[in-house]
C-alpha cells in the first residue's frame, strides 16, 4: 500500500446528513467476489435515472466536478451496514478523502484500511468550507495528513482528528495485518494461558 | 489491600481479551467466535490466499449463506448467476479453510445472528464478530459482539485477533412495564427516535434497568440488534437466569463439568455495583405506544397514533432539510396521521424479528383473519430451525390460510439482494431494521414496526394500531 501523501483537489458537495452505506453502494451490487468496478455503482440510486441514464442534477454527474478527489458530505457519514464495498466504491470512483463532521465507526475503520481518509471537521469549519465553496465552486483545498489539517484556498489550516496509529499506517503505507501478525507468539501464549488452544 | 475496582460488563470482557497492546497502538483483541457469510467474506479469503496464509483457528469460525440466497421453492435452481457464484465461493472457501459450513441444504442454516444463539455458539463473556453490522444482536447474551468490515474479516481469519481501540460505554437504563400491543421492537424504535442514528457513535450500549431483566432472550436480541441503528457498534445485556436457561442443552453449549464452570464464570460478568459508565440515559417505557418509522432512517420514528412531523417545526436547518427530503421520498404530508395510510407489502422476518416468538406474535394476529387483497405478505423465518419449529406449532398453516407467502429462511427483503424486493413506489411495513431509501428495493418505501403491528397492517391493508384491530 503506497503512503498517503499531501494532495490538492476541488470538492464535490453532497450536503446530506446521515448518508448511509446503502446509498453509497446499494445492496444489489454486493454480489461481487472482488473489489473492482464498484466505483461505477457509487451512489447508484441517486446518480442514475430508472433507465440507467445519468441524472444531470446529481453532483457526481456535473462536468465541473469531474476528477475531484474530495467528497464534502453532511454529518454522520457512513451509518448503517458494515459493507466495506462503501469505501471500495468511493475509492474506485476516485475519492481519496470524505469530509464530514462525524463518521459512523465501522465506516471510518473500513475507510482507513483502504487509504480513504475520513476527515472530520468541527461544525464551524465545516460551515466555513460550505460557505467558501458557495462563493467559489472551483476552490481547491489541500489535505495534509502529516499536520492533520485541511488547508483552504486562502491558506487557513483546519485541524481534524485521526487515530495516531491509523495515521502512521496511512502515512507509511503500513499493512495492518502485517503488524498484527507480528504478535502471533503473544497470541499463542494467550491461547495457552486461557485454555483457548 | 483495596477492594477490587468495580467494573462494567464491557470492561470485564474487554480486559480479559486484550492479548497485548503497544504504546500508542490499538489493543490486540482476541476473538472467540467469528461468524462468516457469503457477501462480506470472498475478498477476505482471496486476501489470505494471496498472502499465503491459512485460517488460523477454524474451530472458532462458522460460516453460512443468508444474504443473497433465494427464499422460494428450494427445488427451483438459482437464476441469479452472481449470487450463485457467491454461494459456491462461500462453500469452497469454508472447505479450504476447514470451517464448519451450514450450506443451502443444511437444516441448521439461517441468518447468522439467528443461528449463532440458536446453536449455542454465542455465549456470555465471549467476543463475537462478523462482517455484518447486526452482530450487535449477540450482545443480548452478555457477549461483546460487533460488526466488522471485510479487511477485518481477513485479520480475524488470519490471526483470530483484531486491532481495536476501546470504545466508551453508555448505559441505557430501561425502566417501566410495557403495555398491550408493545414489544421489544417498539422499545428500541422509541430509543432510536430519541437519540437519532448517530447518538451512540463511539460507544457500546449496556442496557440495564428493571425492564431488561423481564425480557425474554429473543426480545433482548431484538433490542441489541438495533443498537447499531443508533450508531453504537455493540449493545450488551448482563447474563442472568434467563440467559443461562436459553443456552442450556444447545448443540454447541458446554456440557457436564464444563457447563458448571462456564455458568460460574458467567455469573461473575454482570456490571458491579458502583461501576462507572462513560455516559448514561434512561428510557421509561410505561405508557409507550406501538412505534413505527415514517422516514428514511431508523431514528425517524413515532408513536403509531401520532402525526407525521412537520419540517417547519424543526429549528436546525440540516435536520429540517433531512426531514423534508425524507418526507418527499416517502411521499408523506407533514401533519398527516400515519394510521390509515395504504400498505402494499408486509415483510415479517430478519435478524431483528425473524425468531419463533416473533412468528408467534404475528400468528396471534393472523389467526382466523385474512390478509387484505391489496397486500402481499411475506413471512420469512430467521432460520430453517425456526421454520421447522413454526411448522410443528402449525403457524405455517395460520399464515398460509391468511393468504401469506411462507418461505425458506434468509435475510430476504430486509436487504433485498435475493429477488425478494419492493417495486418502485411501493409501501412496506417491515419488521426488519433499516428503512433507508431503496433498502428493500429501489424506490421502495419502508415503515419499520413490530411483528404485531406488521400483521395488523397486513390484515387491513393500511397502517393500523394493533390495539384497535376489531376481533
Amino acid at each position: 500500500m503506497p503512503g498517503f501523501s499531501r494532495f490538492t483537489s476541488r470538492l464535490v458537495p453532497l450536503l446530506v446528513d446521515n448518508i448511509d452505506t446503502d446509498q453509497i453502494i446499494p445492496a444489489r451490487f454486493l454480489k461481487v467476489t472482488d473489489k473492482l468496478g464498484l466505483g461505477e455503482s457509487l451512489f447508484s440510486d441517486w446518480r442514475f435515472n430508472p433507465d440507467g441514464s445519468p441524472r444531470a442534477d446529481f453532483v457526481l454527474n456535473m462536468p465541473e466536478h469531474r476528477g475531484a478527489q474530495i467528497l464534502l458530505a453532511g454529518d454522520n457519514f457512513g451509518c448503517g451496514s458494515s459493507r466495506e464495498h462503501a469505501p471500495w466504491a468511493l475509492s474506485g470512483f476516485g475519492f481519496r478523502a470524505v469530509i464530514s463532521t462525524s463518521f459512523a465507526d465501522i465506516f471510518a475503520n473500513n475507510a482507513l484500511k483502504n487509504s480513504l481518509l475520513p476527515l472530520a471537521l468541527s461544525g464551524a469549519d465545516h460551515r466555513e468550507v460550505v460557505a467558501l465553496l458557495k462563493s467559489d465552486p472551483a476552490a481547491e483545498f489541500s489535505v495534509d495528513l502529516s499536520s492533520q489539517t485541511l488547508i483552504t484556498p486562502g491558506g487557513k489550516p483546519m485541524p481534524f482528528p485521526i487515530d495516531s496509529f491509523a495515521k502512521t499506517c496511512l502515512l507509511n503505507g503500513v499493512d495492518e495485518l502485517g503488524y498484527l501478525l507480528r504478535f502471533v507468539p503473544e497470541i499463542e501464549a494467550f491461547e495457552q494461558s486461557t485454555s483457548r488452544g | 489491600m483495596n477492594a477490587p475496582k468495580a467494573k462494567t460488563l464491557f470492561q470485564k470482557i474487554w480486559e480479559s481479551h486484550v492479548v497485548t497492546q503497544e504504546p500508542g497502538a490499538p489493543a490486540v483483541l482476541y476473538i472467540d467466535l467469528h461468524l462468516v457469510h457469503e457477501v462480506t467474506s470472498p475478498q477476505a479469503f482471496a486476501g489470505l490466499r494471496s498472502r499465503g496464509l491459512r485460517v488460523r483457528r477454524p474451530a472458532r469460525t462458522f460460516a453460512t449463506v443468508d444474504h443473497s440466497i433465494p427464499t422460494g421453492d428450494p427445488a427451483v435452481p438459482l437464476s441469479d448467476m452472481l449470487a450463485s457464484r457467491q454461494i459456491a465461493q462461500m462453500e469452497e472457501n469454508a472447505g479450504w479453510g476447514g470451517i464448519r459450513f451450514f450450506g443451502m441444504n443444511s437444516t441448521q442454516r439461517g441468518i447468522v445472528h439467528v443461528i449463532g444463539p440458536e446453536l449455542g455458539l454465542t455465549q456470555p463473556g465471549m467476543t463475537v464478530v462478523c462482517g455484518d453490522s447486526h452482530t450487535s444482536t449477540h450482545g443480548a447474551f452478555g457477549a461483546l459482539a460487533f460488526g466488522i468490515g471485510t479487511s477485518e474479516v481477513e485479520h480475524v481469519l488470519a490471526s483470530q485477533c483484531l486491532l481495536q481501540r476501546r470504545p466508551g460505554v453508555c448505559e441505557v437504563r430501561i425502566e417501566g412495564k410495557k403495555g398491550p400491543g408493545v414489544t421489544a421492537k417498539d422499545i428500541v424504535l422509541a430509543l432510536l427516535a430519541r437519540i437519532g442514528v448517530g447518538g451512540g457513535t463511539g460507544h457500546v450500549f449496556e442496557y440495564t434497568g428493571s425492564a431488561v431483566g423481564s425480557l425474554t432472550m429473543e426480545e433482548r436480541m431484538t433490542i441489541c440488534n438495533m443498537s447499531i441503528e443508533g450508531g453504537a457498534r455493540a449493545g450488551m445485556m448482563a447474563p442472568d437466569d434467563t440467559t443461562i436457561e436459553y443456552i442450556a442443552g444447545r448443540e454447541f453449549s458446554p456440557r457436564g463439568a464444563a457447563w458448571d464452570s462456564a455458568v460460574a464464570r458467567w455469573r461473575k460478568l454482570p456490571t458491579d455495583d458502583g461501576a462507572v459508565f462513560d455516559r448514561s440515559m434512561t428510557l421509561d417505557i410505561s405508557g409507550l405506544s406501538p412505534m413505527i418509522t415514517f422516514g428514511t432512517n431508523p431514528g425517524m420514528g413515532l408513536a403509531i397514533t401520532g402525526p407525521v412531523p412537520s419540517p417547519d417545526q424543526v429549528a436546525d436547518p440540516a435536520r429540517r432539510s433531512a426531514l423534508r427530503k425524507a418526507l418527499e421520498y416517502m411521499n408523506l404530508t407533514p401533519g398527516q396521521p400515519l394510521l390509515g395510510s395504504p400498505v402494499n407489502v408486509v415483510f415479517i422476518g430478519s435478524c431483528t424479528n425473524g425468531r419463533i416468538s416473533d412468528l408467534r406474535l404475528a400468528a396471534s394476529v393472523l389467526r382466523g383473519r385474512r390478509v387484505a387483497p391489496t397486500v402481499r405478505l411475506l413471512v420469512v423465518p430467521g432460520s430453517q430451525a425456526v421454520k421447522a419449529q413454526a411448522e410443528d406449532e402449525g403457524l405455517d398453516g395460520i399464515f398460509k390460510s391468511a393468504g401469506a407467502e411462507w418461505r425458506e429462511a434468509g435475510c430476504s427483503m430486509c436487504i433485498a439482494m435475493n429477488g425478494d424486493q419492493l417495486l418502485p413506489g411501493q409501501y412496506a411495513v417491515s419488521t426488519s431494521n433499516r428503512n433507508f431509501e431503496g433498502r428493500q428495493g429501489k424506490g421502495g418505501r419502508t415503515f419499520l414496526a413490530s411483528p404485531l403491528t406488521a400483521a395488523a397492517c397486513a390484515v387491513t391493508g393500511t397502517i393500523t394500531d394493533v390495539r384497535t384491530l376489531p376481533s
